[in-house]
Order: structure tokens, then sequence, then C-alpha cells
């Protein structure tokens, strides 16, 4: 009798168990899809978003520099160049920036000291983008208009094939002042991803190079980058995606222009910033599906660099998994 | 002899340089620190916790605009983290080996790096277009958005750490996986799970692109989810472009207060890992 009712609640126990596991596994499960739906919900959203806009101008849409709210003609050139040409600044002046930085770190750097500046860098990381828009705004781009830009039209706008990028009035703000601040904010992303790939360089080989000789540059340059080279570019393709995406730091100091000059020093725009400043002024279907539009075409660009460089360190991660 | 001599200075030059870059870096948060406590601390009073966002001209403080901004990162937290603490169980646990996994791995990448300007887009899409107006309760959902793949990432990082062999003991007692979860594993990343949680709260408080077209702003007290909303990153956005000194003056207060926020939360969650982890590294 007692044996028996042990069974029942056994029995009981375990069907309560089951359908718990159920539950759980199926929650789980949803969720890791709702992921995957998101992703898809942002492209869906966006493309129908965009479908006016797009129906209208078709692939002008793309080629033209036009972007007039009143006649309704809206091209995205403009803004593509922008975008592309502030993240090149950036990525010019964020890569050997950063990686010293990760040389700094996992080379030179006393061990006592080490976890102070990494995390230091890293605060830059997660300082919030609007905060670098007001200091470009208001300290960079007043410093840059004061010392930098004057001494760039007097020096190097006068030589061929550079100088006409450094021509025009020093207005502080403009394509190279949001190319530096992207610059500042894609650090931390770059140089921790690097610092990260350069760490897991095996100790034997590097210490087998010194011992042959090697100064601490030669082992980084010829010992160490090439064995983290798939990492390393994994890591400038993410500062990449940033760069291309990033909004609020680039509205302030970008200028708004819609149109393409010669001159890193001219006011320019970006895809993000465009969005970010007439979405709300935006009256009119075609006006707010443009817009959308230029959001499509940012998620396309972003997407493309971005997954390169979650596949690249994807990669990574497989090789050392399978080394160890 | 001289080729070894070029050689030292090669390394000696590209090691300074490297030092140099450093400081550079370093300068730069510095920098923004000190344009920060310089700018915002003059601005801090009482006022500014206890009054609302002033039309141009006169004082005022940003009571409504914290408000608005602790209200809907809570909500935006409290929608976002449970799905993402599931989802990275899943990628943990149940599907650790499935094909399905990489891909949601690959795809919460994707997304973890996206910029937030869409997903702002995305939700004026699916949330504004067919309510017909800002909300509070669109920019909580945009939030909410941003914080599941920061949640997932995290979540299956920590849940990772787990040994094997605690959970190989559950399931020698007979438990089944769910009773392994959520008695065993959960417990054990506490801290690994609480620091993901800090780090969506301290990516999700600073955004502004997002907010731009779901919420907007105002200038006045409300509680109603279903209007306009006062939040800081707006607030800051209008007020730092706007002509007017008091204006100005209360964006860089506001900058401050939501600076000083995320890097105590930053901190606060390096701190924890640092604690589950004693060896690793903080991510």
């Amino acid at each position: 009798m007692q044996q028996l009712s042990v069974a029942v609640i056994d029995a009981r126990h375990a069907s309560k168990q089951r359908l718990g596991e159920q539950l759980f596994k199926s929650a789980t499960l949803l969720a890791a899809v709702l992921v995957l739906l998101l992703l898809g919900g942002v492209a869906v959203a966006l493309l129908s978003g965009a479908w006016p806009a797009l129906a209208q101008f078709k692939l002008g849409f793309l080629t033209r520099e036009v972007w007039n709210p009143v006649t309704e003609k809206f091209g995205a050139l403009a803004a593509i160049y922008g975008t592309l040409v502030t993240s090149l600044v950036a990525m010019l002046v964020a890569i050997p920036v950063s990686f010293g930085i990760a040389i700094f770190l996992t080379e030179l750097c006393p061990a006592w000291l080490k976890r102070p500046v990494g995390i230091a860098v890293e605060l830059l990381a997660a300082v919030p983008s609007i905060i670098y828009g007001i200091w470009g705004l208001f300290v960079f781009a007043p410093l840059l208009q004061r010392h930098l830009q004057p001494w760039l039209i007097e020096h190097v706008g006068s030589l061929p094939l550079v100088g006409g990028l450094f021509r025009g009035p020093p207005f502080g703000i403009g394509v190279l002042t949001a190319g530096l601040v992207l610059a500042i904010m894609v650090l931390p992303f770059i140089s921790s991803v690097m610092r990260d790939v350069f760490e897991t360089v095996p100790d034997v080989l590097k210490e087998s190079a010194y011992g042959l000789g090697a100064t601490t540059w030669e082992v980084i340059w010829k010992v160490v980058l090439p064995h983290a080279r798939v990492g390393v570019v994994g890591g400038v393709m993410l500062g990449l995606g940033r760069a291309l995406g990033e909004t609020m730091a680039v509205t302030f100091v970008i200028g708004n222009a819609h149109r393409i000059s010669g001159s890193l020093l001219a006011p320019g725009t970006t895809i993000s910033a465009s969005i970010a400043n007439e979405f709300n002024e935006a009256t009119g279907d075609l006006y707010n599906s443009s817009l959308i539009a230029l959001g499509v075409l940012l998620f396309l660009i972003t997407f493309t660099v971005i997954a390169a460089a979650r596949f690249m360190l994807l990669r990574l991660e497989r090789r050392a998994l399978s080394s160890v | 002899m001289s080729r070894a001599l070029s050689r030292k200075l090669t390394n000696f030059g590209a090691l300074t340089l490297s030092s140099l870059a450093t400081l550079v870096g370093l300068a730069c948060l510095g920098a923004i620190l000190w344009t920060l406590l310089k700018n915002g601390v003059s601005g801090l009073s009482v006022q500014v916790f206890t009054q609302m966002t002033p039309p141009p001209g006169s004082a005022g403080g940003l009571l409504n605009a914290i408000y608005g901004s602790v209200l809907m990162t809570a909500i935006g937290i409290v929608i976002g983290t449970p799905i993402g603490v599931l989802a990275g169980t899943y990628l943990a646990e149940y599907g650790r080996h499935a094909r399905l996994s990489d891909v949601i791995r690959f795809v919460n990448d994707v997304l973890l790096s996206a910029p937030s300007i869409i997903v702002g887009l995305f939700v004026y899409e699916i949330v504004v277009v067919r309510m017909g107006h800002f909300s509070a309760i669109a920019g909580a959902f945009a939030l909410a958005v941003i914080a599941i793949p920061v949640t997932v990432r995290t979540t299956e990082d920590m849940l990772s750490l787990v040994p094997q062999g605690m959970k190989d003991a559950s399931t020698a007692l007979g438990a089944y996986p769910w009773r392994t979860i959520t008695s065993v594993i959960y417990p054990a990343a506490r801290s690994g799970i609480v620091t993901g949680l800090l780090l969506a709260v301290a990516r999700v408080s600073g955004e502004t692109a997002p907010l731009l077209f779901t919420v907007v702003s105002n200038q006045f007290w409300t509680t109603d989810l279903n209007a306009e909303m006062a939040n800081l990153p707006v607030v800051i956005y209008t007020y730092a472009q706007s002509p007017y000194k008091e204006w100005q003056q209360l964006a860089w207060t506001g900058a401050l207060l939501i600076t000083v926020a995320i890097l105590l939360l930053s901190i606060a969650a390096r701190v924890l890992v640092s604690a589950l982890q004693p060896s690793g590294r903080g991510r």
C-alpha cells in the first residue's frame, strides 16, 4: 500500500517535471527564434516603409546627389558619400592608434597598469554617443577650427593631389571633424578586439622569436601580427560597422549639407545624420519614405560589413578551439 | 653594427609611438570627462531634480526627463532581458551544438553591432505608424530591442562558464535539464547574469537615436505611457543645439548625470565579472 502511494507520487512528480521540461525548453527555443525574427522583422519593416520612394526613384536613388524636399526629388548619393568618407577618415586614424594601444597593452604595459589602462580604454566605449556629439560640437570642433584646420589649409592645402582635400574656410564642423570624432569612438572597439587576438598568440611562438634575437617590434610585426591577422581584420571591420552607422556623434558635427564637396573641411551629411535630423520634420509621404530608404541602405551596408567581421572572428574562434 | 642599431631604433620608435597612442586614447577619455565635469557640475542644483524642463529663456530642471528615462529604461529592460536570458539559455544549453544556434549566434552578433537608428526606424514603422502617434511605450520597446542582443550574448558566455561537473552531478541525481538549469546553473551564474543586466542598462540608457522618432519628448510631467514623454537623451540633443544659455546648461548637466550613471554601471559590471572569474578577462 505504502509502496503504491510512493509510486503514485513519483509518477505525479515525474509528469510535473516532464511538463516543466517541455514548457521551459519551448520557452528558450521561442526566445532564441525571436532573435532571428527580429532581424527579419527589421528588414521587412524597413523595406515596406521605403517602398514608395524606391518605386518612385528606382536605381536613380543611389546615383543622384539632389535632395530637395520642396520639389520632392531625393537622391542618396551625398549621404552615401559622406558616410563612406567620414568612416574612411575614422579608420585611417583609428587603426594605427588602436594598433598602438593593443601593442602597449599586450607587450609593453607593466602588469599592474594593464587592468586600469584596459578598463579606461573600454570606458571610452561605454560613453554614450550623444556625449561625443556635444563634446565634438562645443570643444573639439572649435579646437580644430582654431588650430588644426588653419594649419592644414595653409600647409597642406597648397600641395598638389591632396591639397584639394583641405581647401576652403575653416568651419570647425564638417566631414573631417566628424571623421575624427568617429575615430575616437571606434578606438576602444578596435583596440579591445586587437588586444584579445594578440593574447591568443601562443607564448612559445613569441619566445622562439625572442630567442633568435628579435626585437619586441620585430616579434609584433613578424610573429604576432601574421598569426592574429584574421582577428585584426575582423576587429577593424567591427569598428568600421560602428563608424558607418553612428548617428548622434556625427549629427552634431557634420554640418548637415546634402552635397558632395571635394574638401574635407566642408560640411556634409551622412545617411544616419540625415535620418536623425530630418525624420521628424519630414512632411509628405515621399520625403518620409525616402528617409526610410536611406535607412535600408545603411542597413545593407552595415549588415555586410558586420557580417564579414563576425564571420572572420568566428573562424578565428573555431581555430582557437580546435588547437586547444 | 649599423643594422643592429637601425633595428634597435625602429624598435624604440615603434614602441614609443604605441605608448603615445595609448596616451592619446586616455587623453580623449580624460578630455571628455573633464569637459563634462567642468560644464555639468556648475549647473548641478536641487532644482535639477525637482523642476520640469523649462521653456526657452527661463530656469528649470530635468525631473520629468530623468523620470522618463528611468521609466523607459526599466520597461525596456523588463521586456528585453527575460527574452535575452531565455535565448542565451537555449544557445548555451539546449541548442549548444545545434545548427540553428550557429545561425542565431551570428544574427545576434549582427544585431549587437547594428546601428541603433535602424532600430528606431523599425519601431517607428511597426509601432508608431500603427498607433498613429509617438509614445513612451514605443520608446521602451525600441530600448528592449537593443537590450535583447546584449543579454543573449552575456547570458550565453556566463552559462558556458559553469563547470560541466555541476551539470553532470545534477543530471546524475535524475533532474530534468530544466531543473538543472533553474536550480543549479542559474544560481551558479547569477553574478554573470546580473552583469549582463547591468551592461544592458548601461547600453540602453544612453541611446538617443532610437528615441528620436519613437517617443520624441515634451516639456511636462506625464505618466501616460501612451503619449510623448520627456527623456534625458532627447532633451540633451535638443537643448544642446538650441541658442539658449539655460537650455545648453541643462544639456551639460543632463550629459554629466547620464555619463556618470553609465560609467558607474559599467565599472560595477566589470567588478562583478572579475569576482566571477578571477583569472579571466572581462568582456
